[in-house]
């Protein structure tokens, strides 16, 4: 990548750069304008999170249906994020080595979970998987049902995430082991899956975000049944809903800080994934 | 990796099962339950003057905040990328918030400080502002869950281009301006559209966010996604389906945009 040899005549063009005192402007109320939308509201959820006392806080995280709305979410999320992340490895193979005819329209109909809005996501799901679909498969209001919304939300993610390094990968070393009397399975378990183990996990961890916080998709599928289909995000919602917003502040203060070690474990991830580059 | 044409075959038919049973299948069956009772009948249940306030809000509220976050994404990305200063690493980690985090949560972030019982909520009642249950609340969501779209498809162009070309044009007499106009954003465009595509189809289709800090009043707070909501919770389900569908068509106008838009984009990202 250019982007990482500096040459002399860039650093001398840093040195003095032109827009100095513009940048640092932009930059004043680039940073202002995020703090107002994005800063001061998460810091408000934290902080208002102990508004009725560290008491009040510890019963709300801690009452029977908040802990198993959250337990749910993780785990219906962690298996979200491993069902794709096999059968999204396996479509971008497919997207990358295989030839056969309307591969670029699959390719470019990947990307509709991220178009679609996750309201509508649900609706479709219920139409096809719910009381009235035309197959007769009703999982609706069951536990299937999350993990069925949450594969459509996350499907792109690891695709997207594998497909560009399965195309940069080196076909030599492929045909090195084969030519070395290598079997498929070998090939694949011992040079494929190595080299795409970043990727794979990156894109993992992006749906995992995605997952415990999503709502719209979820909604209508699910049912909301506590302490059975009842995710946190749905959770959260009804105790706003029932005018309890410094109880839904505790609770949504746990699932921000899942989310904030999910990003945080992404960086780790995507820094050892370009250490595994060169 | 030489597979033999029986494995090859074998795990494009599964690829592209799941993707049929969890994408196209679905996706199909809403049109074809959308449509089953005729053009005429989706035509009026996506013309009454409840869908036809919430189409409209919900582009007035895309044309809002899609703007703001373009500008800010120009500006945080030129910030980012050309910028030496304290705490880079932490901004750069900041912006991709809204990516992270739950919709539901983001709707009682902005409760919380705009609501009445805000932080801010009380001054802005006194100055007569409204935020929660009303329009601005709904702009502010949006450009919430929008924020990072522009800031992280230009910031890689910009990295790529490097400035040399700004530098030539201030030796040879061009203000910061003149070079902006004529070098920075003529270079960044593709990068640029990508990234507003991407947030148009967010602002359009966002609804957890939304649907905490709207109040769903109808005709007057009530975006396409909520009337969608709205409609299947009152069993009107034919309703709920021609909103869905016309949110669908949005959603493969925006994939079809991506497309067109994706190879210039990348041209552009290596040159």
């Amino acid at each position: 990548m250019s982007s990482t040899t500096i040459t002399p005549d860039r650093v001398a063009a840093r040195r003095r750069p032109a827009w100095r005192s513009s940048g640092a402007l932009g930059l004043g109320v680039a940073t202002l304008w995020l703090s107002i939308i994005v800063l001061i509201p998460l810091a408000a959820v934290v902080v208002r999170s102990t508004d009725g006392g560290l008491s009040t806080f510890w019963d709300a995280v801690s009452s029977r249906q908040a802990v198993s709305a959250l337990r749910f979410t993780l785990l219906v999320s962690l298996l979200t994020a491993a069902v794709n992340a096999v059968f999204g490895t396996m479509i971008a193979w497919v997207l990358v080595r295989d030839r056969f005819p309307g591969k670029r329209l699959v390719n470019a109909l990947i990307d509709l979970p991220f178009a679609l809005p996750t309201i509508v996501a649900g609706l479709v799901l219920l139409t096809l998987y719910g009381p009235r679909s035309p197959f007769g498969i009703n999982i609706a209001y069951t536990q299937w049902s999350v993990l069925l919304a949450l594969l459509f939300v996350t499907l792109p993610f690891i695709i997207r995430s594998v497909q560009p390094v399965l195309i940069e990968l080196d076909r030599e070393m492929e045909e090195a082991a084969l030519s070395l009397g290598a079997r498929n399975f070998t090939v694949f378990r011992r040079i494929i899956l190595p080299n795409l183990a970043p990727a794979i996990l990156s894109g993992g961890a992006l749906a995992f975000a995605r997952a415990i916080g999503e709502f719209g998709s979820v909604v209508l599928i699910s049912g909301n049944v506590p302490f059975h289909t009842q995710v946190s995000s749905v959770f959260i919602f009804k105790q706003i809903e029932s005018d309890a917003p410094i109880e839904a502040a505790a609770t949504a203060t746990v699932l921000l800080l899942v989310s904030l070690l999910v990003l945080f474990a992404i960086r780790l991830v995507g820094q050892w994934g370009s250490r595994h580059d060169r | 990796m030489t597979v033999s044409r029986p494995w090859r075959i074998a795990l494009r038919t599964v690829g592209l099962v799941y993707l049929a049973g969890l994408l196209l299948v679905p996706v199909g069956v809403v049109f074809y339950r959308t449509f089953e009772h005729g053009v005429g009948a989706v035509w009026d249940s996506i013309t009454t003057p409840a869908a036809i306030s919430a189409f409209t809000l919900t582009l007035e509220v895309t044309a809002i905040a899609v703007p703001l976050n373009a500008i800010f994404g120009i500006v945080m990305a030129l910030a980012l990328v050309r910028g030496r200063f304290r705490g880079k690493g932490l901004l750069n980690a900041l912006i991709d918030l809204p990516f992270a985090i739950s919709p539901v949560v983001i709707g009682l972030s902005l409760v919380l400080v705009y609501g009445v019982h805000g932080w801010f909520g009380g001054a802005l009642a006194d100055a007569g502002i409204q935020v929660i249950f009303a329009v601005p609340g709904i702009v502010l969501a949006t450009i919430f869950v929008s924020l990072p779209f522009v800031v992280r498809e230009v910031a890689p162009v910009l990295r790529e281009i490097g400035d040399e070309q700004e530098q030539a044009a201030a030796t040879l007499g061009a203000n910061g301006w003149q070079s902006f106009w004529r070098i920075t954003l003529p270079s960044i465009r593709w990068g640029l559209i990508y990234g507003v595509v991407l947030s148009v189809a967010r602002a359009i289709g966002e609804f957890g966010a939304v649907s905490v800090v709207s109040g769903q009043i109808s005709g007057q707070t009530q975006t396409l996604t909520l009337l969608v909501q709205k409609r299947y919770t009152n069993f009107d389900l034919s309703g709920a389906y021609a909103a869905s569908a016309l949110l669908a068509v949005i959603a493969l106008l925006t994939l079809l945009a991506m497309t067109l838009i994706n190879p210039r984009r990348e041209e552009e990202d290596r040159a």
